[in-house]
């Protein structure tokens, strides 16, 4: 295997253009042209990877800020009222016994989207800096955060189902608040932040540095 | 359709290879990055429609039926899939109902119905008009469709309320635990080949 290594070729390295879609090779001389088995425009990397990404990741981090200062859920009962944020939503979990709940909601609500957060800083501070560092650790990397971060809907799920189930007249109502949306906001903008982050890239520095 | 060896690039790594597609069962990933580049799966058409078809049977349950209901005293609530998407529009919560529903209704739907449309014809040895961009929409959508982590929101409700009220499994409980299970399975016997290389021979037919 050792001795493939060197003997790796890449599409891009003898001009070929990989189809995103249905992965049908063309000549790099058809760029700005389609697939002509199924329509995709082609390109040779993910369309300005970089820049989408960081501006996906810096307003995900923007919200963030309000997504965990701002209460996710108010519950009105008997007069007086409470807002959770997220944590606080974790801590009142804790307290209350049920430590597996606490648990399931502090990963998918703070660890996951954190470290999604840091993941895909890393990989485009790597790529930028042309890093060669084990380019299939950071892919694998580049994958977990693909993978991972839609299970921070979680939290949301559950404030809809609350606010949706909780309506006792008189006793207890409980409205959604401000930060779950700021979080939602945060979710999906990860999501796209990893859409738009070629992990080819990685690759593409591994290479240059080879020759 | 099997029995031949092409070129093909790693989409993850960009690595250029030789990838032999006679294979009847299993997967081949890129020797560089692990990425899957091949799967494929015995009776994967059959399989991917009938999944699809429970599927859909399955989602119709889910969103007729209550999920669960919540018992206080003399008073019972009910919720069905949609009526928490109601609640949060009139909270004024316009976004955040959106994103629900986007992810919990519309996007597991129009993923199993993008599905049939493509792969129903296959099976008569027929493609439907407009294949590639439907096919293409049915992969940019998967990501949205997130009825696994609703299924773990409504388990982490369920022991959230529980200690102040009766809880209730309601029918669409069950049909929804079902569905995740054809989801994934619709999911792992799907073959995107399958579609390509049939769209290739009608081109060149076409030619």
């Amino acid at each position: 295997m050792n001795d493939q290594t060197n003997a790796w070729i890449t599409a891009a390295a003898v001009g070929l253009i990989n189809c995103h879609n249905c992965g049908l090779l063309h000549k790099v001389a058809q760029a700005h042209a389609c697939c002509h088995r199924c329509g995709t425009p082609l390109h040779l990397r993910k369309p300005d990877s970089l820049s989408r990404t960081w501006a996906y990741l810096l307003a995900a981090y923007v919200l963030y800020i309000p997504a965990n200062v701002l209460p996710i859920m108010v519950t009105t009962s008997l007069g007086s009222t409470q807002s959770d944020t997220i944590l606080s939503g974790v801590s009142y979990l804790l307290v209350t016994g049920s430590w597996l709940v606490a648990l399931v909601i502090f990963i998918a609500s703070v660890f996951v989207p954190v470290l999604k957060l840091v993941i895909l800083t890393y990989l485009v501070i790597s790529v930028q800096m042309r890093s060669t560092w084990h380019p299939r650790e950071r892919t694998r990397l580049y994958r977990l955060a693909e993978v991972m971060g839609r299970w921070s809907m979680v939290d949301i799920y559950v404030v809809t189902l609350m606010v949706a189930l909780v309506k006792i007249q008189g006793l207890a109502d409980i409205d959604a608040g401000s930060g779950a949306v700021a979080f939602g906001a945060v979710v999906v903008l990860t999501m796209l932040a990893a859409m738009s982050f070629d992990p080819r890239l990685i690759w593409d520095n591994a290479e240059k540095n080879h020759e | 359709m099997t029995g031949f060896v092409s070129l093909m690039a790693c989409h993850e790594c960009d690595l250029l290879l030789r990838v032999d597609h006679s294979f009847e069962e299993g997967v081949v990933k890129c020797p560089r990055c692990a990425a899957v580049l091949l799967k494929h799966k015995r009776h994967s058409l059959d399989l991917t429609l009938a999944y699809t078809m429970a599927g859909l049977i399955l989602f119709a349950i889910s969103n007729v039926f209550p999920i669960i209901g919540f018992q206080f005293e003399r008073q019972s609530t009910e919720t069905i899939l949609l009526s928490g998407v109601q609640e949060l529009l009139d909270q004024n919560m316009r976004l955040l109902a959106g994103l629900v529903f986007i992810t919990t209704i519309l996007a597991p739907f129009t993923l199993l119905v993008t599905l049939l449309y493509v792969f129903l014809p296959l099976k008569f040895n027929r493609i439907a008009p407009y294949t590639a961009e439907v096919f293409r929409f049915t992969s940019a959508l998967r990501p949205w469709s997130m009825m696994e982590v609703f299924m773990l929101g409504i388990l982490v409700s369920v022991v959230k309320l529980v200690a102040i009220a009766t809880i209730i499994p309601g029918v669409a409980l069950w049909s929804f635990g079902i569905l995740i299970f054809v989801l994934a399975a619709t999911t792992s016997s799907l073959d995107p080949d399958l579609v390509w290389e049939k769209l290739e021979l009608t081109h060149e037919r076409s030619n």
